[in-house]
C-alpha cells in the first residue's frame, strides 16, 4: 500500500504541518521507502501475541492526594511568544 | 592546569573534597578547554557565569566545613534535551528558539527556551556538587544517529573532524572524549547514548527503563526514553549513574527499586558469569575490523573466567522496523505540544487563524527528519493503518522482548558490537534516511525490551589508507535492573584494554 500524494497531505494536515510543495514530494518518496522496509513485519504471524505498550514498569503508584504549589502564572507565561491579559494569546478561532 | 581534566571523576571529586584542588580551578580549566575546542561544536551553550558561581559555592561550602557531594567540582555537560533553569534548552531545534530580543528567529541557541524548572537528573547533579558547564549539541529532538540533524550544525568527532560523532547525544559524547567535561548526560531512545559513545571511544550507559527519572527530559518516545551517563572510564560512569538513579515521584514510570552499588560493582570478580553471543549480531553488514575487536574482547572475558556460549535472538532483524513505528507514533503525539502558543517559535500574520498559526510555526520550526518522523508516526496511528502498523509493531515488540527473556534464562549478560561500523563521514548518510536508521541495528532491540545496556571501548580499528584508527564499542546487555553486573564486566574489559585511549586534545 504505497503512500499517495493525498495521503501525505492528509497526514500533514492531521499533524499540523504546512509543508511546501517540494516537501510534499520529498516526504512522499521518503515515507514510501521507509514503509517498504517496515512492511517486512508482515512476515511474522502475531495473531496470538499480545501487544507490548510498556516495559519494565514495576509499579506506578498514585501519589498522595495532597495539594502542592503549581507554576506561578508569571513564570508559566514568561516563555510565551505572545500573551494577553494574563494568558497565552491565540488568534480568534470562533466564527462570528 | 589543564591536566586536572585528565583525572577520572572519582579522583577529581576526591581531590576537591580534600582541598587539593578547588572547584574554581577545575571549572576554569574546563572553560578554557571548551574555548579552545569551539571547532568541535560539542556545546550549544557554555554556562560560563553559572558554572563559576556554582564552583565558588562548592568551595565556600568546603570552607565552612560542610561535607561535599560525590561529584564535588566535577565539570559535567548535559544534553540540550534536559531542562535547566540557568541555561537555555533548545533540543537543537529552531522551534525552541525564541524570536525577539535581538534575535531574528531561530538560529541562535543562546536565545533558546528557558525552562521554569530543572530536570530531576540535573537537580541530582547539582545536589552532588557537580558543575554544569554547558548544554550539549544533539540531533534535533534526539532524532538521528550522526548529530547532523542539529539545527545548529553537527558536532565533530574528535578522532577525525570529518567524521560524525554518532547520535543523537553527539555533543555529550564529544564533550567527554575531548575532555571538555569529565562526564555528561545524554538520553537514549534507540541507541542515542551507546552509539555515539562507541564512535567517540568513551563509556556510555543506557539504564534499564525506569532506572532514571525522565522528569524534565523533553519527551521523544516515552516508552523508550532513558537518561544515562557518559564518562571516559567505567567507574566514573558508575558513579554518575548512582547519583542520577532512583525513584522520582514526578515520573510515575521511575522504578521504586533500590539503586545498586555500581561503583563497588566495578571491582567485583566476573569469574563464573555466563556471557551469551548471539550470531544475529555478527552477520552481514558488520565491519570485519569491529567483529575482530569485539571477538578479541570477548576472549578476554573468557580468560577472566567467564563462560562464553551462543544464544539466539531470532527477531533481531525486525528491531529497526518495529522501532521506527513505535518511536515515531509516540513522537508524533509528544511533539504536538510545540504549537507556537506557550513557548518557542511563533509564525503568524495579521490574518492568521489558529490552524495556520500551528501549521506555519511547526513547518518553519521543525527540521526535515523531525517532520518525516511526525508524518510517519501520524500515518501509522491514523484510521485504517493503526492495526497494520502500530498494533503490529507492538506485537513484534513483545517477540523481541521475549527473545531476551529466554536468552537471560541461560546467560547472565550478552556481548555484541555497539555499532556495525566505526564513525562514518559527515554527509555520508544525510540524504538517505533509511541508511541512517540502519546505523542503530544493534542498539534498538535493547531499547524495545527496556533492558540494561552499556557501551565500553575495545581495541580501535587499525589505521588504513582511507581511514585513521577509530574507536570501537562493545555493547553489554543485561536483564532489566542488572546494571551492577554490566559494570563488573565493563570494568574487567577496561582493565584488560589497559589505559583509555584519547584523541588529540586542544
Amino acid at each position: 500500500m504505497a503512500i499517495t500524494r493525498d495521503n501525505v497531505l492528509h497526514v500533514a494536515k492531521l499533524a499540523r504541518l504546512e509543508l511546501t510543495e517540494l516537501e510534499v514530494d520529498r516526504m512522499q518518496r521518503d515515507l514510501n521507502g521507509i514503509l517498504d522496509y517496515v512492511n517486512q513485519l508482515s512476515e511474522l504471524d502475531t495473531t496470538s501475541v499480545a501487544a507490548t505498550t510498556q516495559v519494565a514498569v514495576v509499579s506506578a503508584p498514585f501519589r498522595g492526594d495532597v495539594p502542592r504549589p503549581s507554576l506561578p502564572n508569571e513564570l508559566a507565561l514568561s516563555q510565551a511568544p505572545r500573551t494577553s491579559s494574563d494568558g497565552f494569546a491565540v488568534p480568534a478561532f470562533v466564527d462570528e | 592546569m589543564s591536566d586536572v581534566l585528565d583525572l577520572s571523576i572519582t579522583d577529581l571529586a576526591a581531590q576537591v573534597q580534600s582541598g587539593a584542588l578547588t572547584a574554581r580551578q577545575v571549572t576554569e580549566a574546563a572553560l578554557a578547554r571548551i574555548e579552545r575546542s569551539r571547532d568541535l561544536n560539542a556545546l550549544l551553550y557554555v554556562a560560563k557565569d553559572a558554572a563559576l558561581a556554582a564552583a565558588d559555592a562548592v568551595d565556600a561550602k568546603r570552607a565552612q566545613g560542610a561535607p561535599l557531594g560525590k561529584l564535588a567540582g566535577v565539570p559535567i555537560a548535559v544534553k540540550d534535551a534536559l531542562c535547566t533553569t540557568d541555561a537555555p534548552t533548545t533540543c537543537a531545534s529552531k522551534i525552541l528558539t525564541r524570536v525577539g530580543e535581538g534575535n531574528s528567529g531561530g538560529t541562535d541557541p543562546e536565545h533558546g527556551f528557558r525552562p521554569p524548572y530543572d530536570a530531576t537528573v540535573v537537580e541530582r547533579l547539582r545536589a552532588a556538587d557537580a558543575i554544569l558547564v554547558g548544554k550539549a549539541n544533539m540531533d534535533e529532538f534526539a532524532m538521528g544517529s550522526s548529530g547532523e540533524n542539529s539545527a545548529f550544525g553537527p558536532a565533530h568527532n574528535p578522532w577525525d573532524h570529518a567524521r560524525t560523532a554518532g547520535g543523537s547525544s553527539s555533543g555529550s559524547a564529544v564533550a567527554v572524549a575531548a575532555g571538555l567535561a569529565l562526564g555528561s548526560l545524554g538520553s537514549d531512545t534507540g541507541g542515542s547514548i551507546r552509539q555515539p559513545a562507541a564512535l567517540c571511544g568513551v563509556v556510555g550507559v543506557k539504564p534499564s527503563y525506569g532506572r532514571v527519572s525522565r522528569y524534565g527530559l523533553v519527551a521523544f518516545a516515552s516508552s523508550l526514553d532513558q537518561v544515562g551517563p557518559f564518562a571516559r572510564d567505567v567507574k566514573s560512569a558508575a558513579r554518575l549513574l548512582e547519583v542520577i538513579s532512583g525513584r522520582d515521584p514526578l515520573d510515575s514510570t521511575s522504578a521504586d527499586l533500590p539503586v545498586g552499588d555500581y561503583e563497588a560493582a566495578c571491582s567485583r570478580d566476573v569469574r563464573g558469569l555466563r556471557i551469551g553471543i548471539p550470531e544475529e549480531y555478527f552477520g552481514e553488514g558488520l565491519d570485519p575490523a569491529i567483529a575482530e575487536s569485539v571477538r578479541s574482547a570477548i576472549a578476554g572475558l573468557e580468560a577472566a573466567g567467564c563462560t562464553v556460549k551462543p544464544v539466539s535472538l531470532p527477531h533481531t532483524k525486525y528491531g529497526i522496523a518495529t522501532y521506527y513505528i513505535v518511536a515515531t507514533a509516540e513522537a508524533s503525539s509528544n511533539l504536538a505540544r510545540f504549537d507556537g502558543v506557550r513557548f518557542g517559535l511563533r509564525i503568524e500574520s495579521a490574518k492568521s487563524d489558529l490552524t495556520s498559526l500551528y501549521g506555519k510555526t511547526r513547518n518553519a520550526g521543525f527540521g526535515a527528519e523531525v517532520k518525516r518522523r511526525i508524518l510517519l508516526g501520524t500515518y501509522v496511528l491514523s484510521a485504517g493503518y493503526y492495526d497494520a502498523y502500530y498494533k503490529k509493531a507492538q506485537r513484534v515488540r513483545t517477540l523481541i522482548k521475549r527473545d531476551f527473556d529466554q536468552a537471560f534464562e541461560a546467560v547472565d549478560a550478552i556481548a555484541v558490537p555497539t555499532s556495525p561500523t566505526p564513525a562514518f563521514r559527515l554527509g555520508e548518510k544525510v540524504d538517505n534516511p533509511l541508511a541512517m536508521y540502519l546505523a542503530d541495528v544493534f542498539t534498538l532491540p535493547a531499547s524495545l525490551a527496556g533492558i540494561a545496556a552499556l557501551s565500553v571501548p575495545c581495541a580501535p580499528t587499525p589505521a588504513t589508507a582511507t581511514q585513521p584508527s577509530l574507536p570501537v564499542g562493545l555493547q553489554l546487555l543485561g536483564p532489566a535492573f542488572a546494571e551492577e553486573r554490566l559494570f563488573s564486566l565493563a570494568a574487567e574489559l577496561e582493565r584488560r584494554m589497559g589505559g583509555g585511549l584519547r584523541p588529540p586534545l586542544a
